[in-house]
């Protein structure tokens, strides 16, 4: 008995090595973010792109109605692509698509609304990323599809026709 | 009287200079132990992208604001996931990770101890 003591206990340390690294070897190496998140909205006093005023985001996402904050820049080349997709989802009237300015230069952002079109109903103004970071996102573009003061599912990258479908029936 | 100004200038100055550089180590501390998520296998601490350098901004604003460390990391695991840590947290899904180590040791131990005992 006492001679079978060492043999097994090793072959039992190894045996739990195998199935660690065995399962390790089926996991992806490259990190996806979680998109399905039930989180709440962050409570972050902002500042607005156009009035400059202060406001907390609670007060903007407060009525029990989808909104989609949408992470831009106009130094922002994939911005650009899904612009008209945004313009899109603007005449969509059970949905309100709110904004927020990354890292950005005022004069250029305005030059990039005015050239594309405003898409926005509020523009958030986020001149160090900080409020990005408070709302988990990664750079831009991204968005977050609210409702009821919640973060129902994240975009990580351009919105495209698959996303708007998505998000139409979140919506319906 | 000179002497006396002396004194309460470096009275007063030291102690807010000393807590400047306990907030900078701490704060480079917890930025070595936070993944850049957009980045290659870098640390926020030696990435130089727009996400890490939002981030070094957030941990300067919640050690300013009084946070523990520890704090500082949950606040992060709750907005990125456990992978934003370099060092996972002992929770329930990390429990084997930390303690199959130490149970290796504690088997190896008693085996050698054993050994040692017999030959003896």
């Amino acid at each position: 008995m006492k001679n079978k003591l060492l043999p097994t206990t090793i072959t039992f340390i190894f045996i739990i090595i195998f199935i660690v690294f065995f399962k390790g070897l089926k996991d992806t190496n490259i990190y996806t973010p979680e998109t399905k998140i039930n989180n709440e909205v962050p409570s972050l006093s902002v500042n607005l792109f156009d009035t400059n005023n202060t406001v907390n985001t609670i007060e903007i996402f407060k009525s029990d109605k989808f909104y989609l904050l949408n992470i831009w820049s106009s130094w922002c080349v994939p911005c650009r692509e899904e612009h008209p997709i945004l313009m899109e989802l603007k005449n969509n009237n059970r949905l309100k698509v709110i904004g927020m300015n990354y890292k950005d230069n005022k004069d250029n952002a305005k030059n990039f609304l005015k050239k594309l079109g405003n898409p926005y109903e509020k523009i958030i103004f986020d001149s160090n990323g900080t409020y990005a970071i408070e709302w988990g996102a990664y750079g831009v573009p991204e968005s977050f599809l609210i409702n009821n003061n919640k973060i129902i599912k994240k975009y990580i990258g351009p919105l495209n026709k698959v996303s708007i479908e998505e998000i139409n029936l979140f919506i319906k | 009287m000179k002497i006396f100004k002396l004194f309460l200038v470096i009275f007063f100055i030291f102690p807010i200079h000393s807590l400047k550089a306990d907030n900078e180590v701490l704060k480079n501390k917890i930025t070595k132990n936070l993944r850049c998520l957009i980045c290659q296998g870098q640390s926020v601490y030696d990435s130089d992208s727009e996400f890490a350098n939002s981030l070094k901004i957030v941990v300067d604003k919640k050690i300013n604001e009084g946070l523990s460390e520890k704090q500082i990391y949950s606040y992060f695991q709750s907005k990125y996931g456990e992978w934003i840590l370099y060092d996972p947290l002992f929770n329930k899904n990390t429990y084997f990770l930390w303690l199959l180590p130490l149970l290796i040791f504690f088997i190896g131990g008693a085996i050698v101890f054993k050994n040692f005992k017999k030959t003896n």
